[in-house]
C-alpha cells in the first residue's frame, strides 16, 4: 500500500512536470469581477487580452467569474494552490482578497487592475482614465455645436467621477463656454447593465440640447449610443473600441487598454521579465487611448485631429495637467 | 403543509428527495446539452460542497445567512405576509452591525462586542421593515409591493453613506475602514481546529442563527403572540373576530421578520469581511424565499434547505471552477430547478404517491 502510494505520487510528479514542461513554464488565471467574463466592456477586455496571448503563445489561460465576494479569496486561493500564476485579479473590489492571497503565497504572481496592492509579488495596474477622457472630452467639445454635450456614468461612485472630471476639462478646454450636462445611472451595480435607462438618460439630455454625450457605464452605454443614433446626433464609448456599434453615430472611443495590461502581465511572466509594484498607464504609456477607424473617420475633422495630437503631446510632456478626481474627490469644474 | 393522510416520513423524506432528484435530473440534461458529463458535474458539485473540511466550511458559510433570511420570510409567512425586502433589510442590517463595530472594535473583545452588533443588526433591519409593515397594517399598501421598493431604497441610501459618510479616505472601494479583533467574530476553524475549515469564513453566527431558528420555533408555537401571528395568517377575518388586533400584529411580525433578516449582516459583515462593504447581500435576501418555502415555513425545515442551498453556492463555485464550461449562470439554472422542482411543484408527485401508499383507502387528501 505505501510502495504503491510512493509510486503513485511520483508518476503523478512525473506527470506534472511533463506537463508543465511541455506547455511552457507559465499558469496564467485571470479573476473575473462582478460583472462577468462577458460584459462588453472592462472584464471582456481583461479576456479579450488573454485570448490573445493565448493565440500568440499557444499557452491556455483558466479564468473564473465570482457570484459574491466571499468567492474572491476563494476563487484567487484555488488558482493559487494549483500553482497557477501569475493571476490577475480585474476590478478595484479584488484588493481585499489580494492582499490576503498574495501574501500567503509569496511564491506566486499576483496583478491587480484598477487598485494597489503593496506587495512585492504584486503588480498594481492602474489607468489614468481622467487623460483618455480629457481627450475624448476635447473632441465632444470640438464637435458639438449647440456647445451643450452630456455624459452619463454607470454607478455613482468616485471612478466614474474620474471620467467625468476629466471629459469636462476636455470639453472646456474645446470650448469654455460650454455646458456639460451629466447624469449617473444609479447607485447599485445594476447602473453598469440597463440599456433602457441609459437610453433614457441619453434622451433627456438630448432634449435639453445636448448633441454630443460619453458614456462611462459598462453595458447602460449600449442604449446611450443607440440613443445617440436614433436621434441623429453623437456618442462616445468607452473602454473598448464601441465606434463600430453605430458607424457615423460614435464620435470616437475611449480605450482603457485592460488587454494590453493582462496580456503583458502574461508575456512578462512567460519572458521572466515579470515586474511587481504599481504600473500607472496614461497616454504617454499607451494605456488610455482614443479610437479611430472606418466607422468615424468622416466624423473627425483634420482641425480635431491636430488639437488632439497636439494636447496628447502636451499631456504627456507634462504641460497640461488633467486634474484626477480621485486625488482630491474634488473636480475643479 | 399539513401531513394530510401520508405517514410523515413521506412527507418530510420522500418527497423532498424525489423533487430534489427530479430537479437533478433535468439538471443533468442542461450539462449533456452543453457538453459535460453529469456524473462529473454531481461528483464535483457534492465533492466541492461536503467532500473535505473547507468546502464545509463555505457550505455552512453560506447556510449561516440562508438560514437568517429563511427565518425572516417564514415568520412574515406564518402572519399571512410575503415579506420580499430581507435583501434590503439584510443591506441596512449591515449599518448596525458596522456602527457596533466601528464604535467598539479598538476598546473590547469580540464577545463584548456581539451583542451590540445582534442589537444593531436586528434594530436596523426591523426598522427598514417597520415602515412596510405600517403602510400594509394602516393603509392596506401591500406588502410585497412596498418591501421590494424598499430593497432599492435601501440600496440608494447605503450607496450614499458608504460613499459620503463612512468610506475610508482615499479609498476607491465604497467600505469602511477594517475592524480590528474587538469586531471580528472568531472563525469556527480557530476554535475548532480539528475540522480542518481552512479558509472558510464560516464563524461564530453558524450558532448565533441556529439559536434563532429555536427561538423562531418557539415564539411561533410556543407563545401567545406566535399564536396570534398564525391565526391571523391562517384567516385574518377570523382572527380578528377573535379579538387579535390586526395593525399590532402585522407591524409585529414584519418586526421580527426584518430583525431576523438584518442579522445575516453579522456573518457577512462581522463575521467574514470585516468591513462594511457595497452590495455585501448580492441576493442572498431573495434566496431565503426560496430556503423557507422549501423549508415550510418551519425552522428545522429551513436549517435543512439552507444547508441545502449553501451546497449549492459552494458545489455550484467549485463547479464553475472546474468546469468552465458550465458557467456561474448555469449554476443559478440548477438552483433555479431545485427551487421550481422542490417549491412551486412541491406537490407534483404527491397524488401518485398517495394512490401507491393508501391503495384501499378513500383518497381525502384534499391538499394535493
Amino acid at each position: 500500500m505505501k510502495i504503491s502510494l510512493t509510486i503513485g505520487s511520483a508518476l503523478a510528479g512525473l506527470a506534472l512536470s511533463a506537463v508543465s514542461a511541455a506547455a511552457a513554464d507559465i499558469k496564467p488565471a485571470v479573476l473575473y469581477d462582478l460583472g462577468g467574463r462577458f460584459d462588453k466592456s472592462f472584464n471582456e477586455a481583461a479576456y479579450n487580452g488573454a485570448e490573445k496571448f493565448k493565440e500568440d503563445s499557444g499557452i491556455e489561460f483558466r479564468d473564473f467569474e465570482i457570484q459574491n465576494d466571499s468567492q474572491r479569496e476563494q476563487a484567487l486561493r484555488n488558482f493559487a494552490k494549483r500553482g497557477m500564476s501569475p493571476i490577475v485579479a480585474i476590478g478595484f473590489s479584488q484588493k481585499a482578497a489580494v492582499e490576503k492571497v498574495a501574501a500567503e503565497f509569496p511564491d506566486l504572481q499576483f496583478a491587480i487592475v484598477d487598485e494597489v496592492v503593496d506587495l512585492p509579488n504584486v503588480r498594481s495596474i492602474l489607468f489614468k482614465e481622467h487623460e483618455g477622457s480629457y481627450i475624448v472630452g476635447l473632441l465632444a467639445g470640438m464637435a458639438s455645436e449647440t456647445g451643450k454635450v452630456g455624459f452619463v456614468g454607470g454607478m455613482d461612485i468616485p471612478l466614474i467621477s474620474k471620467f467625468s472630471c476629466g471629459y469636462k476639462q476636455g470639453v472646456v478646454a474645446a470650448n469654455a463656454d460650454a455646458e456639460v450636462f451629466e447624469n449617473m445611472t444609479g447607485t447599485t451595480g445594476a447602473a453598469w447593465n440597463d440599456p433602457v435607462k441609459g437610453g433614457e438618460l441619453a434622451k433627456s439630455q438630448f432634449d435639453r440640447g445636448a448633441d454630443v454625450i460619453y458614456h462611462a457605464a459598462g453595458g447602460t452605454g449600449i442604449g446611450v449610443l443607440q440613443a445617440a443614433a436614433d436621434a441623429g446626433k453623437l456618442g462616445i464609448g468607452v473602454d473598448s473600441n464601441q465606434n463600430a456599434l453605430h458607424p457615423g453615430s460614435v464620435l470616437t472611443s475611449m480605450l482603457k487598454r485592460v488587454d494590453t495590461a493582462v496580456y503583458k502581465a502574461f508575456d512578462d511572466a512567460k519572458n521572466d521579465a515579470w515586474t511587481s509594484g504599481t504600473n500607472i498607464l496614461g497616454l504617454k504609456e499607451g494605456g488610455v487611448d482614443w479610437a479611430l477607424d472606418d466607422n468615424n473617420t468622416a466624423l473627425i475633422t483634420a482641425d480635431m485631429k491636430t488639437a488632439v495630437e497636439d494636447a496628447t503631446n502636451k499631456i504627456v510632456s507634462g504641460e497640461i495637467v488633467v486634474h484626477d478626481y480621485m486625488s482630491d474627490q474634488a473636480c475643479p469644474l | 403543509m399539513s401531513a394530510g393522510r401520508l405517514p410523515r416520513w413521506v412527507d418530510y423524506v420522500l418527497i423532498p428527495f424525489l423533487n430534489l432528484a427530479a430537479a437533478f435530473l433535468v439538471s443533468g440534461l442542461v450539462v449533456i446539452l452543453i457538453g459535460e458529463n453529469p456524473l462529473d458535474a454531481v461528483r464535483i458539485l457534492i465533492w466541492g460542497s461536503l467532500g473535505y473540511g473547507e468546502g464545509i466550511g463555505f457550505t455552512l458559510f453560506y447556510a449561516t445567512n440562508f438560514i437568517f433570511t429563511g427565518l425572516a420570510v417564514a415568520v412574515a409567512f406564518h402572519a399571512g405576509l410575503f415579506n420580499i425586502g430581507g435583501e434590503g433589510q439584510a443591506y441596512v442590517g449591515g449599518l448596525g452591525v458596522a456602527f457596533a463595530c466601528l464604535a467598539l472594535d479598538r476598546y473590547v473583545p469580540w464577545y463584548v462586542t456581539l451583542p451590540f452588533a445582534i442589537l444593531g443588526s436586528a434594530a436596523m433591519g426591523a426598522a427598514w421593515a417597520f415602515i412596510p409593515a405600517w403602510l400594509q397594517a394602516t393603509r392596506g399598501s401591500h406588502v410585497v409591493i412596498t418591501t421590494i421598493m424598499f430593497n432599492f431604497i435601501a440600496s440608494s441610501l447605503m450607496v450614499y453613506l458608504l460613499n459620503n459618510m463612512l468610506k475610508k479616505a482615499g479609498s476607491m472601494q465604497p467600505e469602511t475602514r477594517t475592524f480590528e479583533d474587538g469586531g471580528r467574530l472568531p472563525f469556527l476553524n480557530d476554535l475548532f481546529p480539528s475540522f480542518g475549515f481552512g479558509y472558510a469564513p464560516v464563524n461564530l453566527s453558524l450558532f448565533v442563527a441556529l439559536a434563532a431558528s429555536v427561538l423562531v420555533w418557539l415564539l411561533i408555537w410556543r407563545t401567545k403572540l406566535g399564536f396570534e401571528i398564525r391565526s391571523f395568517g391562517a384567516n385574518a377575518t377570523a382572527a380578528v373576530y377573535a379579538g387579535i388586533s390586526p395593525v399590532k400584529t402585522i407591524v409585529i411580525a414584519m418586526l421580527i421578520s426584518g430583525g431576523l433578516a438584518g442579522m445575516m449582516a453579522i456573518n457577512e459583515i462581522m463575521g467574514s469581511q470585516h468591513r462594511l462593504l457595497i452590495d455585501f447581500v448580492t441576493g442572498y435576501g431573495f434566496v431565503g424565499i426560496a430556503v423557507a418555502l422549501m423549508g415550510r415555513a418551519h425552522p428545522v425545515g429551513i436549517v435543512l434547505a439552507a444547508i441545502l442551498f449553501g451546497m449549492l453556492y459552494q458545489g455550484g463555485a467549485e463547479l464553475s471552477f472546474e468546469m468552465p464550461n458550465i458557467t456561474r449562470d448555469m449554476i443559478i439554472v440548477i438552483q433555479g430547478l431545485v427551487i421550481l422542482f422542490a417549491g412551486a411543484l412541491e406537490h407534483m408527485f404527491r397524488p401518485a404517491i398517495v394512490r401507491l401508499l393508501t391503495p384501499s383507502r378513500p383518497l381525502d387528501a384534499k391538499e394535493a
